[in-house]
């Protein structure tokens, strides 16, 4: 809690800007990184003005966005539940999200609509967790991931039932969407947005949820009104899950992976570890959809399997090394 | 040192509390007074409502009925960061949330004396490791607390009291899993505390301890019952042995009682 915060930050927020440049640059027609910087400021040729702003560049930010916030919403869910294995995607949320968009395909529906249905799905799948365990007592971090784990198992099945019986020109595009794929996101600022802001926002909690991560019994006597800071935390969680959610399906592994590795490295403060992992999130899913384009060029791998790819060896090797 | 809003509290004032315990009828209801300067040592067996009296006393679970001054002030009108200014709390069982060095948990007493915006300071992390040095923790200040040993847990947890410096201490059982030497090093610290203004109100399951370190005791008896005031009038066997149900033999160390349980 007293180590500097702004090297790290410094350093990781580099490395995204540098993963962007590196994104915007590979494609079709390659751009070399001093020509990305070039558009960047407002210069070069029409026809990479074009390529680089209107087409390469809003993919690219979305991929930030959407990493970004699943990281930041697995680290608040992981510190809410004092559980390492907490993830929106655990919880459900994304099953609920899941269940929305592939009931607005198969009702022919495209576009918008799809969004926001996911988002209304991934809202109604946090409502149903937090409404069930809560039940008739208090709830516990344990039951409260119990609820999670079951209801997203009921979401699973939905799924799968809803892929068995629509028509078969609907299934690529419903596989693709349960994959995560960023290629059809083109409006990433509300995302963006979304995640500075609660980046501003989490810097005068941080330490409220440092106290908080020693036990709800802890830090109430250290002067935390506890149960308004869980709802926050999880009103919070949940509305980047589903804003990620809307933007690019659904991409696993990164909410789990990302706060972990932060935190093996950085250590546990969590006003160091949010934005770290707003920024490391970002980077990855960007990487990771910049190798989903380039691998089987010209065709596009849905990014969910490049971010479980890449993560998973690295995320055990940290794991192997730590303590 | 910053965010200190009311000159400190004198005394801790209980009027006709009753503690809530599930599924027990009311219990004598209390009136205690833990003034600046006192030593309390909280006495009874198991499941006498030991630790649910501490956690009503910080305000961690309501009462029954009756009321928590702080001075004159009710604590109900206090807001929970400004009663963590005045009342802490070491817990028996440890929570073991997320990894946390042992320095960092010794800093999270700082928070309530801290405001949102606010990192720790230069004076912050001294007050930590003062308090870490006088619990002979600070040799292990980058350690997980995980890592430690149940005594070592145990002394870093007061260490966090110590460093959120309340006027009033409460304390579970503070020498659990602590060897003699520190047993005897928490017992000088807690009545050089209160030697230096703060109240001690801590549980204990050794006579011996209470009778050697406190200038007053409260027994709680299973039935609900209770009585306290000096040691001196608590502390006899007649009342003790009724309380734990259990024959006691008394001899006299250094001019204390010490007692000692019969084998049959």
């Amino acid at each position: 809690m007293i180590r500097p915060i702004a090297l790290p930050l410094l350093l990781l927020a580099l490395a995204s800007i540098l993963a962007m440049v590196i994104s915007v640059g590979v494609g079709s027609v390659a751009i070399a990184p001093m020509e990305v910087v070039s558009v960047f400021m407002g210069e070069g040729a029409d026809l990479q003005r074009t390529l680089v702003l209107e087409l390469r560049l809003p993919r690219t930010l979305s991929a930030f966005a959407t990493g970004g916030l699943l990281a930041v919403a697995g680290a608040l869910m992981q510190v809410l539940l004092r559980n390492p294995l907490a993830d929106p995607y655990v919880l459900g949320l994304s099953g609920g999200a899941a269940v929305g968009a592939l009931l607005a395909m198969l009702a022919g529906l495209g576009g918008v609509i799809v969004s926001g249905s996911a988002f209304a799905g991934a809202m109604l799948a946090t409502l149903m967790v937090f409404g069930l365990a809560h039940g008739t007592g208090s709830w516990t971090p344990s039951r409260l991931l119990l609820t999670g784990v079951v209801v997203a198992a009921g979401w699973g099945a939905v799924i799968t039932l809803m892929l068995a019986i629509s028509p078969a020109r609907e299934l690529p595009g419903m596989l693709y969407w349960l994959m995560g794929d960023v290629s059809y996101a083109r409006a990433p600022w509300p995302g963006l947005g979304l995640l500075l802001v609660v980046c501003v926002v989490v810097v005068p909690l941080g330490r409220s949820l440092n106290v908080l991560a020693r036990g709800p019994m802890q830090a109430a006597a250290l002067g935390i009104s506890v149960r308004p800071l869980e709802w926050l935390i999880y009103v919070l969680a949940s509305l980047l899950t589903a804003t990620a959610v809307t933007m690019a399906g659904s991409i696993g592994f990164v909410g789990l992976v990302i706060p972990h590795m932060l935190r093996l490295v950085l250590g546990n403060d969590q006003r160091l570890i949010l934005p770290a992992c707003a920024l490391a999130g970002g980077t990855l899913l960007v990487l990771a959809d910049t190798l989903a384009r380039v691998v089987i060029a010209p065709e596009q791998l849905p990014v969910g399997v490049i971010t479980a790819l890449l993560g998973v060896p690295t995320f055990l090797y940290l794991l192997y090394r730590s303590r | 040192m910053t965010g200190i809003k009311r000159p400190p509290m004198q005394t801790l004032n209980t009027r006709r509390l009753v503690i809530d315990i599930p599924c027990r009828a009311d219990g004598y209801p209390l009136d205690l007074t833990i003034e600046s300067g006192q030593v309390w040592g909280v006495l009874g067996p198991n499941g006498a409502g030991k630790t649910t009296l501490l956690h009503t006393l910080a305000g961690l679970r309501p009462a029954r009925s009756g009321g928590l001054y702080l001075d004159d002030l009710s604590a109900r009108e206090l807001k929970r960061r400004a009663l963590s200014q005045q009342l802490g709390l070491v817990f028996q069982d440890r929570q073991d949330g997320f990894p946390a060095t042992v320095l960092e948990t010794a800093l999270i007493g700082r928070h309530p004396w801290l405001s949102p915006w606010q990192m720790e300071g230069a004076d912050d992390l001294v007050m930590a490791k003062r308090s870490l040095e006088a619990l002979d923790v600070l040799h292990l200040k980058d350690r997980l607390v995980s890592t430690l040993s149940g005594g070592e847990r145990q002394r870093v947890a007061i260490a966090t009291l110590m460093t959120q410096s309340p006027h009033t201490w409460l304390l579970d059982e503070p020498t659990n899993h602590l060897d003699l030497h520190h047993q005897v090093a928490v017992m000088k610290l807690l009545t050089d505390r209160a030697a230096a203004g703060n109240a001690i109100f801590m549980c204990l399951h050794d006579l011996n301890l209470a009778a050697r370190w406190c200038d007053h005791i409260l027994l709680m008896y299973p039935n609900g019952g209770a009585c306290w005031g000096p040691a001196e009038r608590m502390l006899v066997p007649n009342a003790l042995e009724r309380l734990y149900n259990q024959k006691l033999a008394t001899v006299e160390v250094d001019g204390a009682p010490f007692f000692v349980p019969r084998r049959d």
